[in-house]
């Protein structure tokens, strides 16, 4: 258990489709980790994995909720959306694979390199789905390299 | 601790602490205190807003004065092809260069070959480095500070390639240092720029490492004196032909010139900082690996809306977009030989000699632990104040306020919203008080009944 004196957390809310706003939650974060002097390649991961994530619940869930959460050892972050789910998790983390529409598309979103991007920049990477109900993620860095082996 | 130069001074006696500087800096990096503008230099990546927003001019450009050139035995002036674009259609740049010798520069130098030679260099860079797309161009120095400071994870993106004043620079210096048996240092290189931001990459390269220019004059202090010049000078003397220019040297002076006369397929070309911020932003979330290079320039349109500038830029836009399409009809292309510039590349002629570094902000502390006290401690206090930056406390929003008063450099009382309420919770606690108390006699109370019912 974390002394909670040490803890930094704040929840998002996030509405689909809402793509105007879009962005603003890994802005906030980038901003957050800039001024607490977290190292610039971790910011530059953490940047891409929110992104991702955030982008997720914008185009194909109804809404969803974003825990961001930083201690001196390591940046948690957990989003839980309600939506339709991912049917097959396996099928969905492969790179390519996207259920994205031809909108989404021509956006330059839904290359299928969503989830697999988060993964590959994320220390470590969790999800779980009920179809028809919703997908949770939960993302961790670790700021200590030791922890990361 | 880092010291960073800058181009911008404020000048006590004439700032009237009016905040108009504080309000446009893109970075936050100016303070108003005491009722006298003041520059954070950890911040200040010399955009030079703040010149063009003071109306008290108050914030001065620390250019070079003609003066200067009295120093060296020999001159040599290198304008920025923004120069060329500030005149009309009549005046080519073979007569501007002309006019500048009448001046007082013993060689005036076109940049275009520099230009020229740079890009083909460019195109081998892009060539060979695939993986890192976008590249950015190092072109404008303010762009590449923003990158340093706020955006440090980008610092690979930048192309390492020396920009073309420099490679003008180094190349006057050889050549006239034979020419006429003189040292390197007694031989003037003089950039005529757009900008006050390229003085300071003179004065203190980004990379750390020394320039090859000795100084800059702005277009706005040589305008009038080069104008009459022109006018007196004969036309036959000067090269008025437009044949011996390189093509590939005048899209370096505004937005998309690069891409278009490099015929880069695949690029983005954004300025002004505000857009500028946008695009990063996506950048650095992973959104732009489909874009191959980006042109992005501080100043809108490129170097031709630079501070320093005279003309319209939307008329020097024109200026140039209608040379550039005069020579590309042209058979003549005086460029430089892609062999020789491939050749030179391969040899790391065109690389700067530094790498560049990342510049990024002090955190609230360093131990993370403390950090994140302080960061939470600035959040609580965010809650309470106003949330409409008025800016009168110094700041330029409540959330730079709530920083600086968690870092201890302004004080919570300075906010004109905190100070009554501050008043009124005092004066509360002291009615409060003065109920509990018992009146020293019925006089006092009844008076202070009455004082009440008179409200």
């Amino acid at each position: 258990m974390k002394d909670k004196e040490n803890v930094l957390a704040q929840k998002f809310e996030i509405k689909g489709r809402d793509f105007g706003r879009a962005g603003n939650i890994s802005s906030k974060i980038k901003e957050i980790l800039q001024e607490t002097g977290i190292s610039t390649s971790i910011i530059r991961r953490a940047a891409i994995a929110t992104y991702e994530a955030e982008m997720n619940v914008v185009m194909y869930a109804n809404k969803g909720i974003f825990y961001f959460s930083l201690d001196p050892d390591s940046i948690r972050l957990k989003i839980d959306d309600k939506g339709s789910g991912i049917k097959d998790i396996a099928l969905a983390m492969k790179e390519g694979y996207s259920t994205a529409t031809e909108e989404y598309r021509e956006m330059g979103f839904g290359a299928g390199m969503g989830l697999p991007n988060i993964k590959k920049n994320a220390d470590k990477f969790t999800i779980s789905s009920h179809p028809g109900r919703g997908t949770s993620l939960e993302i961790l860095f670790f700021l200590n390299d030791s922890e990361s082996l | 601790m880092n010291h960073y130069l800058h181009f911008v001074r404020v000048d006590q006696n004439k700032c009237l602490g009016r905040m108009k500087c504080m309000r446009v800096c893109p970075t936050q990096a100016i303070r108003v205190k005491g009722g006298k503008a003041k520059i954070d230099e950890e911040k200040c990546i010399d955009c030079g807003e703040c010149i063009t927003a003071c109306p008290t001019e108050a914030i001065v450009p620390l250019t070079d004065p003609f003066g200067e050139l009295t120093k060296f035995r020999h001159t040599v002036a290198i304008p920025s092809p923004a120069l060329y674009a500030q005149f009309g259609q009549k005046i080519t740049p073979g007569k501007i260069l002309n006019g500048l010798k009448k001046l007082g520069f013993d060689d005036a130098y076109d940049l275009a070959f520099s230009c020229g030679e740079v890009s083909f260099a460019l195109q081998e860079y892009l060539r060979e480095n695939e993986e890192t797309k976008p590249l950015i161009i190092n072109t404008c120095p303010t762009v590449v500070r923003l990158i340093q400071v706020k955006y440090p994870s980008l610092i690979n993106h930048i192309t390492p390639i020396d920009i073309p004043r420099e490679i003008a620079g180094r190349e006057v210096k050889q050549k006239k240092s034979k020419q006429y048996g003189l040292k390197d240092k007694e031989i003037g290189a003089f950039y005529i720029t757009p900008c006050p931001a390229k003085m300071i990459s003179i004065k203190q390269p980004a990379e750390k490492e020394k320039s090859y220019l000795d100084g800059a004059i702005s277009i706005s202090d040589i305008y009038g004196p080069l104008l009459s010049a022109m006018e007196n000078s004969d036309s036959e003397e000067s090269d008025e032909s437009i044949d011996n220019l390189c093509i590939l040297g005048l899209g370096w002076a505004m937005a998309g010139g690069i891409s278009r006369t490099l015929k880069l397929k695949n690029s983005l070309t954004v300025s002004g900082l505000p857009e500028i911020l946008k695009v990063f932003d996506d950048m650095e979330r992973g959104k732009l690996q489909h874009i191959d290079f980006i042109e992005a320039y501080s100043c809108l349109q490129g170097c031709i809306g630079g501070s320093l500038t005279v003309e319209n830029l939307y008329i020097s836009y024109n200026k140039v977009l209608r040379l550039i399409e005069e020579l590309e009809l042209k058979k003549i292309k005086k460029c430089p030989d892609v062999r020789e510039v491939r050749k030179k590349y391969s040899e790391g002629y065109f690389f700067k000699k530094h790498k560049l570094r990342p510049r990024p902000l002090k955190p609230l502390n360093d131990d993370l632990t403390e950090a994140i006290k302080k960061r939470k401690e600035k959040e609580k206090l965010y809650k309470k104040l106003p949330k409409i930056d008025c800016g009168a406390c110094g700041s330029p929003t409540c959330e730079a306020f709530a920083e600086d008063v968690v870092k201890k450099e302004s004080s919570i009382l300075d906010c004109v919203f905190m100070l009554p309420k501050k008043l009124r919770d005092l004066s509360k606690e002291l009615s409060g008080l003065l109920n509990k108390t018992k009146p020293i006699n019925n006089t006092e109370q009844n008076n202070i009944k009455h004082e009440e019912k008179g409200k």
